[in-house]
C-alpha cells in the first residue's frame, strides 16, 4: 500500500514499559506524571520523543496563548490574573513560563512564579518555570512539547510566557495559537522598536499598567501602527500576497505589493475598537471581506485586574475567528511543517555533528583549510556525501520492494 | 534514534515557608545556586505548607531548600513532607533546611526525612558540595 505518496512511518519511536506507565498516568490525571514528562522534555531524556510521539493524538483540545512583552511589562503579573480568570470560569489552566539562563553557569534564577499569588495552592493551575538552556532553536520545540503535555493532560487553557527579546522568544510564542503583545506605557520609541519581528506576530496588544502617564499615547501609536499594518502587506499573509503581485505585475517586490482589495476604505472599525471592549461577538471581525484578523490594542492593569476580563473576551474572539474562517487549519498545517522542519533539521545536524567528529573534529578541519589543505566545499562534500549515499541507497531498495 | 544531546540541569526550589519575613538568606542562597549552574525556581515569601508542595510537585525539583528563621519548623517542615508523600514526590526530592534550628529538633527533622539542615554560617560551597553529591538520581 505504502506507495511514494504515503509513506508509512513505520519508525515511530517506541515507548519503554515505565514510560508507558508514565503516559497512561498523565493521561489520568497524575500531576507527578505530567511534571515528570515535562522535566523529560527539557533534559532531552533518551526516550521523551516516544512519550510526545504518545501523546499527540490526545492533544489539540487546548487554547494556546503566547504572552510576551519586554522585561518589566507585567507579563508575570498578568499571567496570575488571567489563570485565575479563567479559573474563574471554571477552565482549568496550564502555564509555561521561561527565563533566560546565564551563558556562563548555565544557572538561572526562574522568577516568574513568585508572581503567580492569586493561584497558589491551586492544584488546577499547573505552573511550570523553564530556563531557556542556551539551546539553539531547541528551545520552541521543548516548549511546543512542553505545551502538547499540558494540552495531553487535559487543561483548557494554555498560556506560555516569554521574553520578548530575539529570534528564539519570536519563535516561542509563534507556537501559540493566539499571542498577546504586552507594552508598558511611555515606552514611546519602545514601540517603534517593536516593529522589528513583534509586530508581526501580535494578535492582541496590551497596554499594561494603563493607569500610569503616557498609556493613551502608547495606545494610539500602537493603534496606528497596527492601521498602517493593516493597509500596507496584510500582517501574515504578507508573502503570499507578495509573491502574488510580483506574478501578476512581473516585479516590483513584495514590500511595495500593496494590494487594493480587502479593508481600504472601511473604516477599520474605528469605533468599535476604540470602546477596547465589547469583542465578544467575532463578527464585527468576520465581517471584513477578506477575512482578516484585525489586532485589537487594549488595556490593563494586571496589579489591580483591571482590563483582564476585557482581554480574556479578545482573545475567545480571536479563537473564535480562527475556527470560523478556517484559519485554523492554515496556522496548525504551519505549525506542524515548522516542527517537522526543526526536529529533521536538527536530527539531519546531529548526524552531521558526528560525522564532523569522526573526520577528526571541527577545529582539526578548520586548521587544515586554514593551510589550503583542503577548502570548505569540500570538507563538506566528503562530510554530507556518504550520508546522502546511505539515503540513495535506501531509497533504492524501498523502490525495489515496491514495485 | 537521535544523537542529541541530553542537558540535565538540577533544579532547586529556594523555600520561604510561614510568617517568616527574613528573606535575605534565601536570596544569597538561590543566587549561589543559580552561580553553580542550579536553576532555582524561589517561592516568595509568606507560603504555605500545600503552596510549597505545589510549587515543588509542578516544577519537579530535584531539591527542596526550605529556610525557616521563625523557630516554627517543628509544625511546618512536617507538612511539606507530607504532601510530597500525598503527591508521590517524596522519594526522589532531596529536602534540605536552613534557617536556626536546635540540635534536639534536628535529629527529629532527619528523621522525618529532611537530608540535612544548615545552621547559619555554613560555608556556601558545603551545602552545594552536599547537593551535587546527594541530589536523587532519577530515570
Amino acid at each position: 500500500m505504502a506507495g511514494p505518496d504515503a509513506p508509512a512511518f513505520a519508525d515511530a519511536p517506541t515507548l519503554t514499559d515505565d514510560d508507558a506507565a508514565l503516559v497512561e498516568d498523565l493521561l489520568s490525571g497524575s500531576h507527578r506524571a505530567l511534571a515528570r514528562v515535562i522535566t523529560k522534555i527539557e533534559n532531552r531524556t533518551p526516550g521523551y520523543r516516544a512519550i510526545v510521539s504518545a501523546l499527540h493524538e490526545h492533544t489539540g483540545g487546548a487554547d494556546v496563548i503566547g504572552i510576551t512583552g519586554s522585561p518589566g511589562a507585567g507579563k508575570s503579573t498578568l499571567v496570575d490574573k488571567l489563570a485565575a480568570a479563567y479559573r474563574d470560569r471554571g477552565d482549568t489552566v496550564g502555564v509555561i513560563a521561561v527565563d533566560p539562563s546565564s551563558p556562563y553557569t548555565g544557572g538561572a534564577v526562574l522568577g516568574d512564579r513568585i508572581r503567580m499569588g492569586s493561584n497558589v495552592g491551586d492544584m488546577d493551575v499547573f505552573f511550570r518555570s523553564m530556563s531557556a538552556r542556551g539551546q539553539l532553536g531547541g528551545l520552541s520545540t521543548a516548549t511546543a512539547d512542553a505545551v502538547k503535555a499540558l494540552d495531553a493532560f487535559g487543561k483548557d487553557v494554555v498560556v506560555l510566557e516569554t521574553v520578548g527579546a530575539g529570534q528564539n522568544e519570536v519563535d516561542v510564542v509563534r507556537t501559540a495559537d493566539t499571542v498577546a503583545v504586552l507594552v508598558q506605557p511611555g515606552s514611546g520609541d519602545d514601540v517603534q522598536t517593536l516593529k522589528a519581528g513583534i509586530l508581526e506576530i501580535g494578535d492582541v496588544f496590551v497596554v499594561n499598567k494603563a493607569d500610569m502617564d503616557g498609556a493613551q499615547r502608547t495606545v494610539a501609536e500602537l493603534e496606528e501602527m497596527v492601521h498602517r499594518r493593516e493597509g500596507g502587506t496584510t500582517g501574515r499573509g504578507a508573502g503570499h500576497h507578495g509573491a502574488a503581485s510580483m506574478a501578476s505585475t512581473g516585479g516590483g517586490g513584495s514590500a511595495t505589493g500593496h494590494h487594493d482589495g480587502g479593508n481600504h476604505g472601511d473604516g477599520h472599525h474605528d469605533g468599535d475598537r476604540a470602546s477596547g471592549s465589547g469583542h465578544g461577538d467575532s463578527d464585527a471581525h468576520a465581517g471584513d471581506s477578506d477575512d482578516s484578523w484585525t489586532p485589537d490594542v487594549l488595556e490593563t492593569v494586571a496589579n489591580s485586574g483591571d482590563g483582564v476580563a476585557a482581554l480574556i473576551e479578545a482573545f475567545d474572539a480571536h479563537a473564535a475567528h480562527l475556527r470560523e474562517s478556517g484559519e485554523i487549519e492554515t496556522t496548525e498545517r504551519r505549525r506542524y511543517a515548522e516542527e517537522i522542519r526543526t526536529l529533521v533539521r536538527a536530527d539531519v545536524g546531529a548526524l552531521a555533528t558526528a560525522e564532523i567528529e569522526r573526520h577528526g573534529g571541527i577545529d582539526r578541519l578548520a586548521e587544515r583549510v586554514r593551510d589550503r589543505e583542503t577548502d570548505p566545499y569540500a570538507v563538506a562534500e566528503a562530510i554530507v556525501g556518504p550520508i546522502a549515499d546511505c539515503v540513495d541507497e535506501e531509497r533504492a531498495d524501498d523502490d525495489e520492494r515496491d514495485d | 534514534m537521535s544523537a542529541e544531546q541530553q542537558e540535565r540541569a538540577v533544579r532547586c526550589l529556594v523555600a520561604k515557608v510561614g510568617l517568616d519575613g527574613h528573606d535575605r538568606g534565601a536570596h544569597v542562597i538561590a543566587r549561589a545556586f543559580r552561580d553553580a549552574g542550579f536553576e532555582v525556581v524561589y517561592s516568595g515569601l509568606h507560603r504555605a505548607p500545600e503552596d510549597i508542595v505545589q510549587a515543588a510537585v509542578q516544577e519537579d525539583v530535584d531539591v527542596l531548600g526550605i529556610s525557616i528563621l521563625s523557630g516554627a519548623h517543628n509544625t511546618l517542615v512536617p507538612k511539606v513532607i507530607e504532601g510530597l508523600k500525598e503527591y508521590d514526590a517524596f522519594d526522589d526530592t532531596l529536602v534540605l533546611v536552613g534557617g536556626i534550628i536546635p540540635d534536639e529538633d534536628e535529629a527529629d527533622l532527619k528523621e522525618l526525612g529532611v537530608a540535612e539542615v544548615f545552621g547559619p554560617g555554613t560555608p556556601m560551597e558545603e551545602t552545594i558540595e552536599f547537593i551535587r553529591n546527594n541530589v536523587p538520581e532519577r530515570a
